[in-house]
Formats: C-alpha cells, structure tokens, sequence
C-alpha cells in the first residue's frame, strides 16, 4: 500500500507562563546559540513529559515527543487520548497551523483540516457569500464551489436563510452550513477534530454518515480525532493512542479503545471515580470503592461475547444492614432499559453486619445486547425501607454489540437493550 | 499528486509564490469581505467614503489654510489639500490595517492553513475602491478648476500615478507586515504605533508644501521619508505645483521594493509559527 502520511520523529515544545520581559533572555540566549556559535538550541535539551496535573521543574514542556507513525491511503485513524495527550497539536501541525519542533511530516496529497467548521465566517454576510468565503479559505476555488454550490445548500438544509446573515442563523444552522461546505471540500487527506461534537443527534448522525462515505467511498485517508468511543469505533479502523505527548498504543481501533478506557492508564484517562456520583449517602455508611466491570472509573465497554458483568462494592457500616445492591440501566435519555433487584423477586437480602464489607455481584448478561452507550445507576438499599446509597448516572457503559452473521450490530436506539431468543415449537 | 513535506526549519527564502497564486480566489473572496462588510446595513453605501476626506479637507482649510495661512504654492487650498489627504489615506489605512494582520486574525490562523500573506494583500487592494470613490471626487472637482480657473497645470508627468498607487499601496502593505510580524511575540511596538503613524503624516508634506521647508536638515528628513516623493508628484501632476524628481522619486521606488522584499521574508517565516506566541 501506498504512505499518505508519515510522521518522523515529530516533537513540539511549548513554553508554559507568559511572554514578557522575562522570555526575552531565553530568545537572545536561543539566538546567540543557534545563530552566531552555531549550536544546538539549548532549550531542545531540556523540557518534561506533559503532565499537566504534576507541577514540573522546567518551562518548557513537550507537548508531543518522537511521534512515528505512517498512515497508509485509503485508512481511516483514530486518534484517541485525554485531553492535553496531544491529539490537538498533531492535527495542529497536520493542517500547518504550526510547525513541529524537531522531526519531519511528509504528506502525499492535499490535506483538509477541520480543526472547526465554519472557520473565517462573517456574521454580517450572507449563507451565500460565507460558503464562498469559507470554501476558499479550506482551498477550494470559486469554480469549484459554484459548482458543488446546490448540493452544499443541500446538505446542509439552510436553503431558505440563503441570503440572510448569518448573524440572523441560530447556532444549530451556522454548524450545518459550516460542515456542508467541509463535507464537499474533495482533499486526498482529510483531518478532523471533534467538530462533531456539535449539532442535535440527526445532524451527527448525518455528519457521521458523510464521513464514512468519505472514508470508504472516495478511498480518502481520515484522521479523526474524538472523545466519542462509539464514533470512533464506527469510523475508523485504526486506533492510536495518545498519552502525556507520546504514542502509546497503535492498533485495530476496538483495542485502542479498551486500552484507552482499560489499561494502564486507568489513573490517566479522562472520567471520575464511580464513588464520586454517589449523590446521597445515610450517615452510617461509607463507601471507599466501587468497581464496575472491573474498573473504577465511570466508562466502561461490554465487548461482544461477555457474559456477566461484576459489581463490587467495598466500604464501612456503623450500623448492620439488611441490604440489596441494584442497578439500573438506562439509555442516553434516561429512559430506563432494565434493573437489577434481586430484593424485590426473592425478598432475600444481603445482611451485613457493622464494620468493613464487600459486596460482589456477578450479574449474568443476555445472551444478546445491542450496541450503543447506556447509563448505569447504583443503589444499596434496603426495599421499602431505608436508601444507603445512590449513585445516579455513574457508569457510562459502551456495549459493544453482537454482530451475529450480517457484520453490523443492531442498536439499542432502534431495537432496546436485549435481544430475544426463541425455539421452534415442537 | 502533490507532496508536503512539514519541518520544523524553512529557509528564509523559501517563500511559496506557486501556492500563493493557488489561492487567488482566496484574495478575491477577502477583497470582497472586506468591501461588502463595510457597508452592510448602510443606506448610502460606499458614498460614506466621501465624507471622511471632505471633512479632513474643510478642516484643513480652515486650520491651515485660514488660521495658519500656511502657503499652497499657489494651488487651490481644496485641490492642494485633496491630494495630500487622499494619498495619505490611502497609505496609512494600507499601513493600519495590515499591522494588525496577524493579531486581528488569530482565531482564523488558529484552525486553517492558508498562505498567510493573502489577507495584506486583500487588504491593500480592497482599499483602493476606498481610494478609487475619493480620487473620483477629486477628479470632479479638479475637473471644475480646470476650466474655471488658471490654477492648474496637469502635465505629462500624470502618466506616473498608476505607478504612485502602487507605490503608495506597496509602502503601506510593506511597514503594515513588517510591525505585524515583530509585534506577534513582543507587543511593545503596537503601543507605540498608532502614534507613530499620526506624527508621521506631520513628517510628509500633506498640509505643506515641500518647498515651504527652508532649513536644509530638515528638509532632508522630510526627503527620506518615501512617502514625500509620492505626495509631491501626485501634486506636480495634477496642480503644476510642487517638486518633483526623478531621483527622488527612485529612491521611493528602491525603498519601497527592499522594504517589501525584507517584510515579506520576515513575515513568512513568523507565519510558521506564530500561533505558539502570539
């Protein structure tokens, strides 16, 4: 196959604090170096890993460090990471709005960036003259854009407030005209930031489905970089994973989402504690840790042939407790999809005497579950009693789903969380 | 397909007129922002442009003309001071705002590359329609004198102001980048600027003729300033007054190419990475 992208050996170096009179001795320092005795920046020597939580010795941090990598035509990435991992700044130096600080970028093809849509419009013009403004600002020419002019209008279905300012469009309509115009640039290599993250659930899934075509129909080469799991792993086929500025895991995307949301940097990745949602706790009892699907932090996947999920719960009681551990799951929009309460079938309740406890459930999965995200709320109560505690909202949860024989899974938003099973009757 | 290679160090020189030119409808699109924003929501449009250089003109006549009875060298003080304001309209609107090129844009550099110099060079030539209406109006009333009054001479040396506009446009777009290029890191100079750019229309001979000026090492300052050759052929021109020379004229003309050609180079190699400073 054929590089469209290869990075080598990429850094970029930022100074933390500001500039001011301060700086000034570090860049004569730098030119007096470089310039005149010919010799290394002295400040390429120093500089940390970016950890932007731990306070460091130096000013200077490296925001990306010996980042190689190569992308084949045609492959859609994923690039996945916490927030400050760098993600950012390698699209940063993709599209050229900086230059790296040491190491080389070699790109086959003319390359788009969508680090935002909509960039350069003018709230005093009109849709019209902003889709030309905009179109030629991400490089296409004004025959080109004439050109594609009635299917951008199209698209993005402002055809009305055509010849209105923008300024009059709501924030929903200035996103759809700004992705329309994105969405018919033709670049051999398209980047694209969380732009998605924008619009109502019709229009991403919208702008999801250009992408794919984009990606598979047009054999172009994506970079997309998002927080959006599922997005990700709907889009891509590669996953890379970034952390602290350095590439840490580079693979099928389905592994560089677990390792992201699993592995190692458990500690690292972006969420809470599960026992930080606890929103209301009785005075007797403290719960030190929960751990959901083995995790303690609020996101979780449920990969295809899984077939329980653990629950385990450890704290302290004043008080012995009669007590059931439950669980609801609930779709993206609260609706409740199915619960555990295991009290309420069998009236048999855990006692738990005063003291340290554990509590372990292995709650039994279906045989089938659609795909999607749900929420998952926690409780430890006592029926009709009292509540001990209760964990709203506290675990997203990201089903993987069953791709049975037809290779795609069906989602919960169209078929529910669980798939029947049935028999021929005899 | 073409190849793009991204490294940390370009050359100076390496400045990409290919890429540029790719982006021509780029400059055509900012040239019309540029015009049409002005005067959206207006009624009388691009007539406003008038109103600026009528008023400067009146006041100048009645400060300078009246009050100070300062010498036009026999030239209609309307006519005389027209020409000095025009001119200097133009270079110091070039000149302004293209300072802020860099600082004023930030958010659009932030999120998409393109060649950085397409937004000055709009900028240059959408305010030309600005000076296009005004020297209109300062044809219209020239036309009035020249056949109502033996004040005016027009000569051959009319011919030259194609070459004085661009002359003028260029000097503006060439400073205009230069302070946007060093203000990126060090804003100290942006403070200053504006009040330079105020003392320096005293510096040219807008509201004076150049021969009024007797001291010798004045006069000289006022000579090495390049915007004075253009003014005093713009007048020479048009109004038969006024000192004009090639030589002069020359050195405005070399100033204003090394000024552009180093700007230029400055600027391209602050657009690399000034998002990390500014």
């Amino acid at each position: 196959m054929e590089k469209a992208i290869e990075f080598e050996n990429i850094g970029k170096q930022y100074r933390l604090g500001v500039i001011s009179t301060g700086t000034i001795s570090h860049d004569l320092n730098r030119w007096w170096s470089v310039h005149i005795l010919r010799r290394e920046d002295p400040y390429l020597k120093i500089g940390e890993v970016n950890d932007r939580s731990l306070a460091g010795e130096s000013d200077y941090v490296w925001a990306l460090r010996n980042i190689n990598f190569s992308v084949e035509k045609g492959e859609v990435v994923g690039i996945i990471g916490r927030n400050g991992s760098g993600k950012s700044t390698l699209l940063k130096l993709l599209s050229r709005v900086t230059s790296p600080t040491t190491g080389k970028i070699v790109a086959e093809g003319r390359i788009a960036s969508l680090l935002e849509v909509g960039t350069g419009f003018h709230p005093e013009m009109t849709g019209r003259e902003n889709i030309f403004l905009n179109g030629a600002i991400m490089g296409m020419t004004k025959a080109e854009i004439a050109r594609k002019l009635d299917e951008i209008v199209d698209f993005s279905g402002c055809e009305r407030y055509l010849d209105t300012p923008v300024k009059r469009y709501s924030s929903g309509m200035i996103v759809r005209l700004g992705f329309a115009i994105a969405a018919h640039l033709e670049p051999e290599i398209l980047v694209v930031d969380e732009v998605l993250a924008v619009g109502d659930a019709e229009f991403q899934q919208k702008a999801i489905g250009k992408m794919q075509d984009v990606a598979q129909g047009g054999g172009r080469t994506v970079l997309f970089v998002s927080h959006n799991m599922n997005a990700v792993r709907n889009l891509c086929r590669r996953g890379i994973v970034l952390n602290n500025g350095q590439l840490v895991y580079d693979g099928a995307v389905n592994d560089a989402v677990n390792f992201y949301l699993h592995n190692g940097c458990d500690s690292d990745i972006e969420g809470k504690e599960i026992t930080a949602y606890i929103s209301s706790s009785a005075y007797y009892i403290r719960i030190d840790k929960i751990l959901y699907n083995g995790s303690s932090r609020d996101v979780t996947v449920i990969s295809n042939n899984q077939s329980y999920v653990d629950l385990i719960v450890e704290g302290h009681t004043e008080l012995p407790l009669k007590a059931d551990l439950s669980l609801t799951i609930r779709n993206m929009d609260e609706t409740p999809l199915a619960s555990l309460s295991t009290g309420h079938f069998t009236g048999l309740l855990d006692h738990v005497p005063a003291g340290d406890f554990v509590l372990k459930k292995r709650i039994r999965l279906p045989h089938f579950l659609f795909k999607g995200t749900c929420l998952v709320d926690i409780a430890l109560h006592q029926p009709g009693v009292s509540m001990h505690f209760y964990a709203p909202r506290a675990v997203r949860m990201e089903i993987e789903g069953n791709t049975g024989t037809y290779g795609h899974a069906l989602q919960i938003k169209d078929n529910g969380l669980v798939g029947l099973e049935c028999n021929d009757i005899e | 397909m073409q190849k793009m290679v991204i490294t940390p160090h370009k050359s100076l020189w390496s400045i990409d007129w290919k890429e540029l030119w790719r982006y021509r409808d780029l400059v055509g699109m900012f040239i019309r922002r540029n015009i049409v924003v002005q005067y959206k929501q207006t009624i009388i449009g691009p007539l406003w442009y008038i109103v600026q250089p009528v008023l400067t003109v009146i006041m100048n006549m009645i400060v300078f003309g009246g009050i100070a009875k300062m010498s036009t060298d026999g030239a209609p003080q309307i006519l005389f001071y027209m020409v000095g304001n025009i001119c200097w309209f133009y270079f110091a609107d070039c000149l302004n705002q293209t300072s802020t090129t860099f600082s004023a844009n930030q958010r659009m550099f932030g999120k998409v590359y393109f060649p950085r110099l397409v937004v000055p060079i709009a900028v240059v030539v959408s305010n030309l329609l600005r000076f296009g209406i005004q020297f209109m109006l300062f044809v219209a009333i020239y036309g009035y004198f020249l056949f109502n009054s033996a004040e005016v001479h027009p000569n051959a040396a009319l011919l030259l102001l194609p070459v004085l506009v661009v002359m003028t446009g260029g000097l503006g777009l060439g400073f205009g980048i230069l302070v946007s290029s060093l203000t990126t890191k060090y804003r100290d100079l942006t403070i200053l600027f504006n009040f330079i750019v105020q003392l320096w229309m005293y510096a040219t001979p807008i509201v004076y003729p150049l021969s009024m000026i007797g001291k010798r090492s004045l006069r000289t300052f006022i000579m090495i300033n390049p915007m004075t050759s253009i003014v005093e052929t713009f007048r020479y021109a048009t109004l038969g007054q006024g000192y004009f020379s090639w030589a002069l004229l020359a050195y405005s003309f070399i100033f204003m190419l090394l000024l552009l050609g180093f700007s230029i180079v400055i600027f391209n190699s602050v657009q690399r990475s000034f998002m990390d400073t500014i």
